[in-house]
């Protein structure tokens, strides 16, 4: 067991002295009172509080699939725990942290995104799926990305690409949705309903815009016990429609505990009217005033990256980037994209996926490079799984586990991190993880977010030194 | 005793088939809950009402491939859109009209059991085919259904059986198969999935006619070991022994039973309960008589456990005010685009896995969506039943009039404050009375 030391440096952010990739704790309900293994700069809060929080949610949990908990008085890992306030600034000026969860749906072929391109394993295992050598955009002499990830290539050759090699979990599981469970409850080991940023938000505010999602609904990651969960930006305009006597009633009917005596359910039925009116008050000026910008912008921020701009993650995040430039309150979007399950006639297909990533996170970077509220900003890409290393005959790939994660941004230290998995000692054709997906998530907690990675993990979780 | 009655029948009304005024539902209380039952259970094969729509005439859009011009397929794009968007509103339209409510809703069901998208089957012709099977199949036995689907182009194309090739099998059919279509996460291994797989190569349909054959040449015909059974079976004799498993019979038992009454775990005791029965004949519709009838289906936490989906919600709504969907006065593409924005276009589901429940409906970005599709339904209707009554009458009217017991005291305030009739109903729209199911 490797111990990790975390230390408050100027009491505002944590960072990592020691960091090792190792899981140094397992989900273990009964490990409750290892203090050792706690940040020591977090006394007031306890792993048997937390645990013993979780372990409520467990049990709602497993009464039901999906019963939500509102006003839960028993999720305990409250402000005490939070290391840095949302505070203004970070050291060195940089603005708040805010992560920018890209979450990629499908199974995203991971060998096909950083390629393993001098080993003959995935040249004979993926056939003629395999990228030839001299199509990839070298990293080092071993690995290089996929020849449709320009944007990608330049952030790494400007230092701001992480990429986290071989990410998965313990008893990999192949159900889509299962193992994208798993990955936004961060619980590997039963049926979790709420989510790690969920729980975060839990632990350190009420309020519902700082969790924002970009798509009709929100993901299980931001789902958490208290308040429901983060907010979802309306398509189109962000306004309430309907004439007064519609929009007066409904503003009443946020105002009042509409829907409390009608379960859980009814419920946050009612909280969302509240909420949606607290939206429409404060992101939707900002949005408004940012599209009439975002016009004469696109045309000048013309970058290497490809793809078509016209993607649904183009959109996304070009909210995402007006919201930023524009001050709102969130500290965490989710935008996503799907269509990554690539079981038959992966190679095109794939690569206009891997283009569309790529133009848009490459474009959302470009947009904020001169922008000072955006210096604390993060991307986290990652998807459920990666895919088989032997390709099938239906030119595509089947379920696979292990895969790599993109940490992004100007606070990243660029470069690998978690060691590549071996393409030939297998387990039943699929690699085998190397780093933990929570160790990930500690690094952004602690490392972003700025808070003691315990408020929404259970179990330690070294981070890994990829921030500045 | 009449009213708790009532409630009951006005909640079966809104999970079995798309909501009912109480008005007309207090006609049903003299001969009782059970007959109400029956009567939702009988009326499967004759549908005046939504059998009048037209079924679409579609055309087969299949690519030349690399001889296609860039012309024909820009055209071929353009037809698709023009299907798709067709096939959707004729489904909207027969859930709206339709006199056997709980045929419909059972197709919609078995969409979202045996979900299939037409982002990539691409043919509405044959996204229309499976929902014809959904419907003449959906109330009979399990397996024939399975069967049926499995050989369906849309199932074919959308999980890739159509390229699965002995020798290194594709695994996209055999595992959604097992895990989401029959018995579940955790009653199969990962080397079950491998080898089922193997006994659907050689799966072929024909893209032009849908025709199915079993291609010899690439079917691996030699020996599998699936769920602890070995043999050289085929695709048919796996569905079979899935679709008749015990764990199948519980996976189905708990998945109606967690769209109809409220979410259950494949090992709970209702479901078990349920199961004795299904397991047995594997017939739908007595499953569903006893889903119905069981004494949690009418408990508290039946009626606050399930949101009302997009498309319930919508449905529910146009026939509360008595509006057609295609030739009513909002146009058709706003109400389609309302879904859109609500996470729910029919033939659309998000993935293999259909659509979730409960949580994912509620949101702010939907909440907003609904307000807006409420603002214009309501603006469309005659509320003449409504703005011609006493004022002090209004909401209770309102309540009866879209199917649910009352208002509660926040949503009295709420809709008080709304005024004239058009808000009101607008707002009733989107309260969580009307929002719960």
């Amino acid at each position: 067991m490797t111990t990790s030391s975390t230390e408050s440096v100027k009491g505002t952010r944590i960072m990592t002295t020691t960091a090792n990739n190792t899981p140094v704790g397992i989900d273990t309900a009964e490990a409750t009172d290892s203090p050792a293994r706690l940040a020591s700069s977090s006394p007031e809060v306890t792993r048997r509080q937390v645990l013993v929080g979780l372990g409520a949610t467990a049990a709602v949990a497993a009464t039901g699939m999906a019963m939500p908990v509102r006003g839960g008085g028993s999720v305990p890992a409250a402000e005490a725990a939070v290391i840095s306030p949302h505070t203004q600034t970070q050291p060195g000026g940089r603005a708040p942290g805010i992560v920018v969860l890209v979450t990629l749906y499908g199974g995203n072929d991971g060998l096909d995104t950083v390629v393993p391109y001098s080993n003959s394993a995935y040249q004979s295992g993926r056939g003629s799926l395999a990228v030839a050598p001299d199509r990839v955009l070298p990293l080092d002499a071993e690995f290089g990305l996929h020849p449709s990830m320009t944007a990608f290539k330049k952030l790494w050759d400007d230092r701001k690409l992480a990429i986290v090699r071989g990410v998965g979990y313990p008893n990999p599981n192949r159900s889509h949705f299962r193992s994208m469970d798993i990955w936004q409850s961060a619980v590997p080991d039963r049926d979790e309903i709420s989510g790690w940023l969920g729980r975060w938000q839990d632990a350190t505010s009420s309020d519902p815009l700082r969790m924002l999602s970009l798509g009709a609904s929100v993901p299980r990651a931001l789902i958490g016990l208290k308040g429901g969960g983060g907010s979802a930006l309306p398509n189109g305009q962000v306004a309430l429609p309907g004439g007064k006597g519609i929009t007066n009633a409904f503003v009443e009917l946020g105002r009042g505990s509409a829907g409390a005596e009608l379960g859980p359910w009814g419920a946050r039925i009612g909280a969302t009217v509240g909420n949606l009116v607290r939206v429409v008050d404060q992101l939707g000026p900002i949005l408004k005033a940012g599209t009439k910008t975002a016009e004469t912008a696109s045309l000048e921020g013309g970058s290497s990256a490809s793809g078509d701009s016209g993607s649904v993650l183009d959109s996304q995040l070009n909210d995402v980037a007006t919201l930023i430039k524009g001050d709102a309150p969130t500290r965490v979007y989710s935008v996503s994209l799907g269509g990554f399950d690539t079981h038959a006639n992966e190679g095109d297909q794939h690569a206009r996926l891997l283009a569309t990533v790529d133009g848009a996170i490459g474009r959302f970077l470009v947009s904020l490079a001169n922008e000072p509220k955006a210096s604390g900003v993060t991307l986290l890409v990652y998807s459920e799984f990666g895919r088989r290393v032997a390709a099938n005959l239906s030119q595509g790939t089947d379920h696979g586990t292990a895969a790599p994660v993109f940490v992004i941004g100007p606070g990243v230290k660029g470069g690998f991190y978690g060691d590549a998995p071996s393409l030939t000692a297998l387990d039943q054709g699929d690699l085998k993880f190397t780093t933990d997906f929570r160790s990930v998530y500690a690094t952004i907690l602690g490392g972003v977010l700025g808070v003691d990675p315990s408020v929404a993990l259970i179990g330690t979780w070294a981070p890994l030194p990829l921030l500045r | 005793m009449a009213d708790e009655l009532l409630s009951n029948l006005a909640h079966l009304y809104r999970r079995a088939g798309f909501g009912a005024p109480l008005e007309r539902l207090r006609q049903l209380v003299p001969a009782g809950f059970d007959a109400a039952v029956e009567a939702l259970l009988a009326r499967t094969a004759n549908d005046p009402g939504a059998d009048a729509i037209d079924r679409p005439n579609l055309v087969i859009t299949a690519s030349a491939g690399e001889l296609e011009t860039l012309e024909e397929r820009k055209a071929r794009n353009q037809t698709r859109a023009a299907q798709r968007r067709e096939i959707a509103i004729w489904w909207m339209d027969r859930m709206v009209l339709t006199d056997s409510p709980l045929r419909e809703k059972l197709t919609f069901f078995w969409h979202g059991h045996f979900a299939t998208s037409v982002e990539k089957v691409n043919e509405a012709a044959f996204m229309l085919s499976q929902n014809e099977i959904f419907r003449a199949l959906g109330g009979g036995r399990f397996e024939a259904l399975t069967q049926a689907v499995a050989k369906d182009p849309a199932m074919m194309i959308f999980l890739d059986s159509n390229q699965n090739r002995k020798g290194s099998p594709n695994e996209n059919f055999a595992r959604e198969l097992m895990e989401l279509f029959t018995i579940g996460i955790g009653s199969y291994t990962d080397a079950d999935v491998r080898e089922a797989a193997r006994a659907f190569t050689g799966w072929r349909i024909n893209r032009t006619t849908g025709e199915f054959t079993l291609l010899k040449g690439q079917h691996d015909a030699g020996q599998k070991s699936i769920l602890g059974r070995v043999g050289a079976f085929g695709g048919e004799e796996v569905i079979t022994m899935l679709a008749t498993h015990p764990a199948g019979a519980r996976f189905v038992a708990s998945k109606l039973w967690s769209r109809f009454a409220f979410p259950v775990n494949p090992d709970d005791q209702i479901v078990t309960e349920l199961s004795v029965g299904f397991a047995a004949g594997g017939d739908i519709t007595a499953l569903m008589r006893s889903i119905f009838r069981h004494p949690e289906f009418v408990s508290k936490r039946a009626k606050q456990g399930l949101v009302k989906q997009p498309v319930e919600w919508m449905v529910g709504a146009l026939r509360a005010l008595n509006l057609p969907f295609s030739t009513g006065p909002t146009r058709p593409q706003v109400l389609l685009n309302a879904l859109r924005d609500l996470n729910q276009v029919p033939f659309a589901p998000p993935s293999v896995g259909g659509w979730p429940q409960n949580g994912y409906w509620i949101s702010t970005a939907t909440a907003h969506a609904r307000l807006s599709a409420a603002a214009a339904l309501s603006r469309g209707a005659d509320l003449s039943w409504l703005s011609g009554a006493p004022a002090a009458q209004r909401l209770g009217i309102l309540a009866s009039q879209l199917g649910v017991d009352g208002w509660t005291t926040a949503t009295t305030t709420a809709l008080n404050k709304a005024g004239d009739p058009k808000s009101q109903v607008a707002i009733a729209l989107v309260s969580p009375e009307y929002v719960l199911n």
